[in-house]
């Protein structure tokens, strides 16, 4: 009779193992890792490897929101490296208080540049975002002239703080990472704003036929996502009162390999905050534990490169259903 | 026609699809050197029979003999192998590559070292086209041709083989009358040939001028065969639409309101042109026509969807101009579209939703989304429309199709709107949930909105509206009331013959 | 506003337009501009033109018929360090130690032999897991360039060979090695593309993949084969380009995904798959590296380089756009 509803499919049940694989993968890396090495649950370590995941987390945060709408982001590492530049900069010009403000408007300039061409001139979002990765690594090096960029008196400022500081026994990257963890995720899932990009995402155009404003939405998530990367910046020229101008380089990558384990699909319409935090900490404690046994920085390359093939494979194959594609 | 051993045979075929007996135990045969025409309403089973017979799908019972030899198709390629060349409706061209690589599509001839003998292509081409007779040759680039032409080079697919039977599929769809003539040609070509050749068709006047012989199916089911010089157009429209069949016209009417939409010479290029009409509060208004007459195409343009070139939208007697589907939503209009799936819903959301996407930034409590009002929502048309689902957090994909269909009808009627326009209320669903839809409708009018039903069914469009406009390419042919209108009038106006009535 | 004669001239031949633009352009300001005396367009700088062009040129090629399929190669940067690697390298392994210079061609086999696996590994995945070819060749694109990095570490692989050398840097009939490799590869491609069953197939792939299944073309060697002839092409830039130089950093290569894309894409490929002409992605290369020597001439430097490059990407997108315009009468999704 009418009503029947579909019965949980076999699809439902290998999402669900897919999901729980990636956990289960994560709980016996840790596991491999604790026994290579004990250091590697030392409460100083964790702590360690949390607070430097903060920054590539709080980037992973804003491009969650731009991956949700159906679309990407390959820009956020230069923009980071443009961000961290430019603070540094205009803060031995500015001083510090005026600094902030002016650096996150010059990023939220960029981001929304990237919004209009990829929401509202629809534009494709892979190849303007990688067009703007050279452009905005050429405004980079423009702006800082090649040269490395120092801020002057390093002991005189309280520019520190948010690199180094600590608050109620956290160091303060990790409180920035959570607290805007937090606001964000509560905007996701709780606002209309937060629904609104889900449905962008998941069915374009059954969103324009029910009245939302398509291009405003995506725009909106690159400026949130420009947010991230100007607070990312913040942090990492806090964190080392000085850099060079390519700090960025490759963060997009990572980030959006924590984004990827986290579950968001990259077609758009699913993933949420938390998830994507969860993907963050598991990038961060894989790439630990390489270093730990005493594997060099490159080798985490290869296993990144792993990682997304099989955890994009497994999300698809439980979508359709199968594990291999049925192309011919 | 003497007996002769058909060229193919198709015995007690039955096809279901989940929900639904596409094909009830059908039998048919086509005999060489024959136009047998296949007719019925939409959603009788044509194409899915001929489907079957192309190979696209697999029978689940019965079988078909081909030259008296059972045989099964393994799907289009084997289909066109054992020459069964099944010409689609829509289009499936490669428009970048040339029109000769598009009819030899995977069969390029070759020589040595995988390199295209295009010697033999052209000449093979060549030798096609000149039987279609076309003003184009073998190397024009596909994209650039005209529609009509596309379709003479979809066609000319068929010739490459030796085909035994050709099934055409609404050919016509797209053809001038001079290309017509040419395509008819090639079909007399064909048939001399002793090609046996099955051609689905709404159109009277082309079925009753090259046919020898007409099948109807009706709802899966065979209805007969008949000779086409003992039959007319009104004995095939009695077959097609039978006399069982409810045909209740719809006889309440109630007190009809105000003028609520009025649209005045609307055009939007080809689509559609000088299209007028008035929908009052209270009162159904159904568009009936075939694919292609330009009845979704309206209701989009009313959206805000389209940009009309031409005309004037009024409602509650106000010229307006809608922009987007925000601003024709903020008028109170609403469109339950034609294909819930890829426009009525977010598949991967839930329910509740799904339901209350329209109106979000409404229901809000301070900056974050009051969940309660939501789910108050979602209770309140679940219960009113009679929605199956475990909960509102079921993802909208996995339900059935009739409670989609109910879940995007109680989206758009919880926006209140003066005008609700409903594009194929109830394709895909089962008849129970289809008499609900259709009582849900009247009930509506009756508490005042102005709903527009578009409709591909005869019997939904009747039995619904109090009024009926009828559109054949894009252009109306004639308003009817529900006191006039006769089923063979009706089916007469959208296959574009002139019933002699002023519009 | 139908896409008539007029935007179809403009598409086709836009791009000879824009190189004679910028012929025009740097030769102007490089009168008043340049640091050096010699003229813009003289005949030694046009020539080198070509030789400079050949890097990316010769990957180009392969990332056309690439995306005319319907997919990309981001890895093609990673690769063509790898495949340095491996040549320089190979010269200098014991077990060719009685080789003399014989081991020159077994290096060159193993590099390009390196570049083929790669990619097949590419095709490969992309072919039985469905995955999308943008994300595979992301993942790639930090996997080969991990690869490098193991195999020497953060420093240098260097060998001369100066047979080698010579050879990289002669000159036949006024074009070099390089140049010569280029011409052939185009050559070639165009041939694989225009008169080959295998190319008029990827074109229908690409333009409509369910028309092509249905006709019986089995689209996964056709895409597997392809990105084993852009893994190829990735090597054998990097054989004719690490020839001469003699040296490779673990970084090299990188960006090169961006310069070959834009080439393509500048050239009139598509992104969707399915239109593209090896003749235009030739124009899009020389385009491209006119740019970088010009702005080189007038005193630009890297930075402003990068970041016109950039911006030239998204404007040909814009352009792309403005010149597919629709009719009115289309659903504004």
């Amino acid at each position: 009779m009418e009503g029947e509803m579909a019965t949980l499919t076999k699809k439902d049940i290998g999402g669900f193992l897919a999901r729980q694989g990636i956990l289960v993968a994560f709980a016996l890396f840790m596991i491999g890792f604790t026994l290579a090495n004990a250091q590697f649950l030392n409460p100083d370590n964790v702590m360690g490897v949390v607070r430097s995941s903060a920054i590539l987390g709080v980037m992973a945060l804003g491009v969650t929101f731009v991956v949700i709408s159906g679309n990407l982001d390959l820009s956020v590492g230069s923009m980071m490296s443009f961000s961290t530049i430019v603070v540094l900069d205009l803060h031995d010009k500015l001083g510090p208080t005026l600094a902030i403000p002016a650096m996150f408007a010059m990023t939220l300039c960029l981001g929304a540049f990237i919004g209009f061409l990829v929401g509202y001139l629809k534009l494709n979002s892979l190849i303007v975002t990688l067009g703007m990765l050279s452009a905005i690594h050429g405004l980079t090096l423009t702006y800082s002239g090649g040269k490395n960029m120092d801020i002057a008196d390093k002991e005189g400022t309280w520019f520190s703080i948010f690199g180094q500081g600590d608050a109620l026994g956290i160091p303060v990257p990790i409180l920035i990472f959570l607290l805007l963890a937090v606001v964000l995720g509560t905007m996701l899932a709780k606002t209309p704003f937060g629904r609104k990009i889900y449905a962008v995402g998941g069915n374009g155009t059954a969103a324009t036929f029910s009245g939302i404003p398509r291009a405003r939405v995506v725009f909106s998530c690159y400026l949130v996502s420009a947010f991230c990367v100007a607070t990312a910046g913040l942090l990492q020229a806090s964190r080392s009162m000085g850099s060079q101008n390519t700090v960025g380089q490759g963060l997009e990558l990572e980030v959006l390999a924590a984004v990827i384990l986290g579950g968001a699909s990259l077609m758009g319409g699913s993933g949420t905050i938390f998830k994507t935090v969860i993907g963050v900490l598991i990038l961060g404690f894989i790439q630990n534990g390489l270093l730990l046994v005493g594997l060099p920085f490159y080798v985490q390359y290869v296993v990144t490169w792993i990682i997304i093939i099989l955890a994009v494979w497994l999300d698809i194959a439980a979508k359709r259903g199968r594990l291999w594609s049925p192309i011919a | 026609m003497s007996a002769q051993t058909p060229v193919l045979r198709l015995e007690g075929i039955v096809k279901t699809f989940p929900g639904v007996r596409a094909l009830d135990g059908v039998s048919l045969s086509i005999l060489p050197g024959e136009v047998h025409a296949l007719m019925g309403e939409n959603g009788a089973g044509k194409s899915t029979l001929m489907k079957v017979l192309g190979g696209v799908h697999q029978p689940d019972e019965g079988r078909i003999v081909l030259a008296e030899q059972p045989v099964v198709m393994s799907g289009p390629l084997d289909a066109k192998a054992k020459g069964i060349v099944f010409i689609h409706q829509e289009l499936s061209l490669a428009g970048e590559l040339s029109v000769a690589e598009n009819i030899y599509l995977g069969e390029l001839p070759r020589k040595r070292f995988g390199l295209v003998d295009w010697a033999e292509l052209y000449t093979r081409t060549n030798r096609i086209l000149e039987r279609l007779k076309v003003g184009f040759d073998a190397r024009t680039r596909v994209g650039d041709l005209s529609i009509a032409n596309q379709q003479m080079v979809e066609i000319a697919r068929a010739l490459t083989v030796d085909a035994k039977a050709v099934i055409f599929d609404e050919p016509t769809a797209s053809l001038t009358d001079a290309e017509k003539v040419v395509l008819f040609e090639v079909i007399a070509d064909l048939k001399s040939q002793g090609v046996g050749i099955a051609y689905i068709s709404h159109r009277m006047e082309e079925i009753f001028r090259i046919t020898d012989r007409i099948s109807v199916l009706r709802d899966g089911q065979y209805q007969g065969t008949v000779d086409t010089v003992e039959t007319d157009e009104e004995g095939v429209t009695q077959m097609m639409i039978g006399r069982k069949l409810d045909l209740s016209r719809n006889e309440s009417h109630h007190e009809i309101g105000d003028g609520a939409l009025e649209v005045r010479g609307l055009s939007c290029g080809h689509l559609f042109e000088d299209v007028s009409f008035a929908v009052r509060s209270g009162e159904v208004l159904g568009f009936y026509g075939l694919v292609g007459a330009g009845r979704t195409e309206i209701a989009e343009t009313i959206f805000g969807l389209r940009e009309p070139s031409a005309g004037t939208i009024h409602l509650n007697g106000e010229e307006v101009r809608i922009h987007s589907p925000a601003d024709a939503i903020a008028r109170g209009i609403s469109l339950v579209p034609e294909d819930r799936k890829s426009q009525g819903l977010v598949l991967g959301m839930n329910c509740r939703d799904n339901m209350t996407l329209p109106q979000i930034d409404d229901l809000k409590a301070g900056p974050f989304v009051a969940e309660g009002s939501e789910i108050a929502i979602f209770d309140q048309y679940r219960d009113k429309l009679d929605i199956r689902t475990p909960g509102w957090k079921q993802a909208a994909g996995n339900l059935s199709g009739g409670n989609q269909q109910k879940i995007v009808i109680g989206k758009w009627l919880s926006m209140h709107p003066r005008v609700l326009i409903v594009d194929e209320p109830t394709r895909g669903i089962d008849v129970g949930s289809k008499a609900e839809i259709h009582n849900l409708i009247r009930d509506l009018a009756a508490q005042g909105y102005a709903v527009i039903v578009i409709s591909s069914e005869m019997p939904e469009v009747l039995h619904v509206s109090d009024r009926i406009v009828a559109m054949y390419s894009g252009r109306v042919m004639r308003t009817f009331t529900s006191e006039e209108v006769t089923e063979d009038t009706l089916i007469q106006a959208i296959s574009g013959l002139d019933t002699g009535q002023a519009a | 506003m139908t896409p008539g004669t007029l935007s179809t001239i403009l598409k086709n031949g836009a791009i000879w337009g824009f190189i004679v633009l910028e012929l025009i352009f740097f030769t102007v300001a490089g009168q008043f501009l340049s640091l050096s005396e010699n003229a813009f367009m003289d005949a030694d700088n046009m020539l080198l033109l070509f030789k400079q062009s050949a890097p990316i040129g010769i990957i180009a090629m392969g990332m056309t018929i690439v995306m005319i399929n319907g997919n990309i190669d981001l890895s093609v940067g990673a690769t063509y360090a790898l495949s340095a690697v491996v040549l320089l390298d190979a010269m200098t392994w014991p077990v060719f130690g009685g080789l003399g210079d014989w081991v020159i061609p077994v290096a060159c086999l193993l590099a390009l032999l390196t570049g083929v696996v790669l990619g097949a590994i590419n095709g490969l995945i992309v072919w039985k897991t469905g995955v999308d070819a943008f994300i595979v060749t992301l993942g790639a694109m930090l996997g080969y360039r991990g690869l490098v990095f193991m195999y020497n570490g953060e420093q240098p692989t260097s060998h001369l060979n100066w047979t080698l050398v010579d050879f990289a840097e002669m000159q036949v009939l006024g074009l070099h090695t390089a140049t010569w490799v280029l011409l052939i590869v185009t050559v070639a491609m165009w041939f694989l593309m225009n008169r080959t069953v295998h190319g008029r197939n990827a074109y229908a792939i690409g333009n409509n993949r369910e028309a092509a299944v249905n006709a019986g073309i089995r689209v996964g060697p056709h895409m597997l084969i392809n990105f084993m002839i852009i893994g190829f092409l990735a090597a054998l830039s990097a054989v004719v380009f690490y020839a001469e130089t003699g040296s490779v950093n673990p970084n090299d290569g990188e960006l090169y995904e961006l310069w070959v894309i834009t080439a393509v894409v500048l050239g009139g490929t598509k992104l969707t798959g399915g239109a593209g002409s090896i003749v235009s992605t030739f124009g899009g290369v020389l385009a491209i590296q006119l740019l970088r020597k010009g702005l080189a001439h007038i005193g630009a430097d890297t930075s402003t380089v990068n970041l016109v490059i950039g911006l030239i990407l998204i404007a040909v997108l814009l352009l792309d756009r403005q010149l597919n315009v629709k009719g009115k009468e289309e659903l504004k999704i």
